[in-house]
């Protein structure tokens, strides 16, 4: 137990199919209930997937170990109607500090535009979001959540796959047509399928405690590079919610992990920081420590987020070193891509193959957070003298001119990768100038409308199936292809834009349509609408082209 | 035509060479070795901030390669 939080224990119920001793074939397994294993189950049964989740514990991530949310899952998590929750709970913040030993080197603002519904970013302890995401998933009747159920092995067919779980009642058979792997950076199921998963660690530690303390510091990203506190090192501090502290101090490769973890060599590490005379950040701040942890970080990926009917998703599929927020954030992520394609799949409106676009598209998302983890990385713990003379060099410019602040790199955070080639989009046409940066492949852009008379949003009109945003003329019918229907959602009939942001960050004005994935990413885009162009983007976008 | 590729300056464009090595060397004189180091790096990103152009900047890493 913490301080300021309590682990709920969840049921371990027995499954009527161990008690029977007869192997049940169902559509789709998800094993892991972390943030990406409980996402994904709310978006696949939101889609109409019945769902089995297992997991082999019965609480919530133990210890805080992501913090920071971005606005992107945020909107994702706000679809499956929890993320009001989250914001609610978690602390908002969008300014960050950078110091250099004794000295501010560097200071942003992420400056979020106004008119969106989600924050920029939020910081919340994972147990929460797990927590509220369990809680929805009881919610809803399509989700199974099975818990102490560890998966020890699995055998693949053709069109299913084998699975042994092993429960307090003993080892039992399950089949799956689709199985979801949300087993987190340790994946066993990466070896059950011989997946490789490469990519390179870091050769350093470093120390994460949470500590309790009621201090007046701004909810503000503070980092400090060579502090007087922590020489040689770096220290990152974040506060998140119920005046919980985040405090990273980087250890280096030397340090002995099993010397660190005890409590009387964490304290005077914090007390140099919070409690020490000499101290230019903190004097006399009365703290207690709630949780620490060692970690040494790596940045990989699997080679391939399917195989067969296996999919990747989260932790399991890359890992990513936590400078700029990215493991869950983009784990989420590929919920969001997954669960529509998997559902017209399962309900036979796409074919197969459209799976692999889930690859394509999240590979590529992965590779781009890896590359942005890796270098801040790099910056972070430079690997030779020379890299150090770097970093340092930067950071004592950033002090006297403009041009170095950019340079100074303590982790670009999280922000969602267009998938700017996918096979799925219709490429924009000559004939077909936008000024708006809602390209086909981009996440949409939220933005307030008026829709019955009252204040909303654009993204909550968004995200069931595929839509027709229309500005201009209201078009006679919603389009279909089988049983795919893409419905009209008209600006100026079914939502008002009355604050005129939709039209402006659409580039509207001219009249456009824009023909939107369920994932609420743009598939393609007209000035016109044209029903055999719609038909023709709507079959590319869900590999119905034949 | 293809797109001109900028290119790295290969002659002379200092009009005193002697005179500019001996201000950096001066510059550095008294410092120990570690204080040249950075003040290197420091060098290094001041003037490839001003050169700018990235094609540039990458003949120039490729022609200070170590033989
Ligand atoms: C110190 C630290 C700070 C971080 N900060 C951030 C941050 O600020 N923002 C951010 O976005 N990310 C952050 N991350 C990363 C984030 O915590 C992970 O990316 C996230 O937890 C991944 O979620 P997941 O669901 O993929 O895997 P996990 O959270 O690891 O969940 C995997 C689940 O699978 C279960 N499981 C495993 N094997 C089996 C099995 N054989 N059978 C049944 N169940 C099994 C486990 O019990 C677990 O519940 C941070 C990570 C660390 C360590």
């Amino acid at each position: 137990m913490l301080q300021t939080y309590d682990y709920p224990q969840y049921d371990y119920i027995q499954s009527p199919e161990q008690i029977n001793g007869q192997a049940v074939r169902h559509p789709l397994v998800i094993v892991g209930g972390g943030p990406v294993g409980l996402t994904m189950a709310l978006d696949c049964a939101q889609r109409g997937i019945k769902t089995i989740l297992i997991d082999n514990n019965n609480t919530v991530s133990v210890g805080s170990r992501a913090v920071c949310y971005a606005k992107r899952p945020l909107e994702i998590w706000d679809r499956l109607a929890c993320g009001e929750r989250m914001s609610n709970k978690g602390v908002g913040w969008s300014k960050g500090k950078v110091f250099f030993k004794d000295d501010l080197a560097y200071q942003f603002d992420l400056l979020p535009e106004t008119g969106h519904k989600m924050p920029a970013m939020i910081n919340l302890q994972q147990y929460y979001l797990e927590q509220y995401l369990v809680d929805k998933c009881y919610e809803n009747p399509l989700i199974e959540l099975r818990w102490k159920h560890n998966l020890i092995s699995l055998t693949q067919h053709d069109e299913h796959s084998d699975l042994k779980v092993e429960t307090p009642d003993g080892i039992f058979s399950i089949e799956a047509d689709w199985l979801i792997a949300c087993d987190g950076a340790n994946s066993k199921i990466r070896d059950m399928v011989k997946a490789e998963f490469t990519g390179h660690f870091f050769q350093d530690r470093f120390l994460i405690a949470d500590v309790v303390m009621k201090a007046d510091y701004p909810a503000e990203r503070w980092f400090w590079f060579d502090p007087p506190f922590h020489r040689n090192q770096s220290v990152l501090l974040h506060k998140q919610s119920d005046n919980l502290w985040r405090i990273d101090f980087q250890l280096g490769w030397d340090a002995d992990p099993e010397e660190e973890k005890k409590t009387e060599n964490i304290l005077p590490r914090i007390k140099a920081m919070l409690t020490d005379p000499n101290s230019k950040f903190g004097k006399n701040v009365e703290f207690e420590l709630e949780w620490s942890s060692i970690y040494q970080f790596a940045c990989r990926r699997v080679d391939n987020f399917r195989y067969g009917r296996v999919l990747f998703a989260g932790d399991s599929a890359h890992q990513v070193s936590p400078f700029g927020a990215r493991g869950a954030n983009t784990g989420v992520q590929d919920a969001d891509n997954l669960a529509w394609k998997l559902a017209l799949i399962i309900q036979g409106d796409a074919p197969i193959k459209l799976i692999d676009t889930y690859n394509e598209e999240r590979a590529f998302a992965a590779d781009d957070n890896l590359l942005n983890s890796t270098r801040s990385t790099d910056f972070i713990t430079p690997k030779t003298k020379g890299s150090r003379y770097f970093r340092d060099a930067i950071l004592e410019l950033a002090e006297d001119t403009q041009f170095a602040k950019p340079f100074v790199n303590s982790g670009r955070l999280s922000v969602p990768t267009p998938y700017k080639k996918s096979s799925l989009n219709s490429a924009d046409q000559a004939d077909n100038l936008f000024d708006s940066d809602m390209t086909p492949g981009t996440n949409c852009t939220d933005a307030p409308i008026i829709m019955n008379g009252k204040d909303a949003w654009l993204l909550n009109q968004l995200g069931e199936g595929f839509r027709l945003l229309c500005f201009g003329d209201k078009p006679t019918a919603d389009v279909s292809i089988g049983n795919i229907t893409a419905k009209i959602l008209h600006i100026g009939s079914d939502i008002i834009d009355q604050k005129g942001l939709l039209t402006e960050r659409f580039d509207g004005q001219k009249g456009a349509v824009y023909l939107i994935r369920p994932d609420q990413h743009v598939a393609a885009r007209w000035r016109e609408f044209d029903l055999k162009k719609i038909q023709q983007a709507i079959k590319t976008a869900t590999c119905n082209l034949g | 035509m293809s797109p001109i590729k900028a290119e790295l300056n290969d002659q002379l464009n200092i009009a005193d060479p002697d005179g500019f090595y001996q201000e950096l060397i001066d510059a550095q004189r008294g410092l120990d070795d570690d204080k040249q180091q950075l003040m290197n790096a420091k060098l290094i990103i001041i003037l490839a901030n001003q050169i700018g152009d990235r094609d540039i900047l990458s003949a120039a890493i490729q022609l200070a390669e170590p033989k």
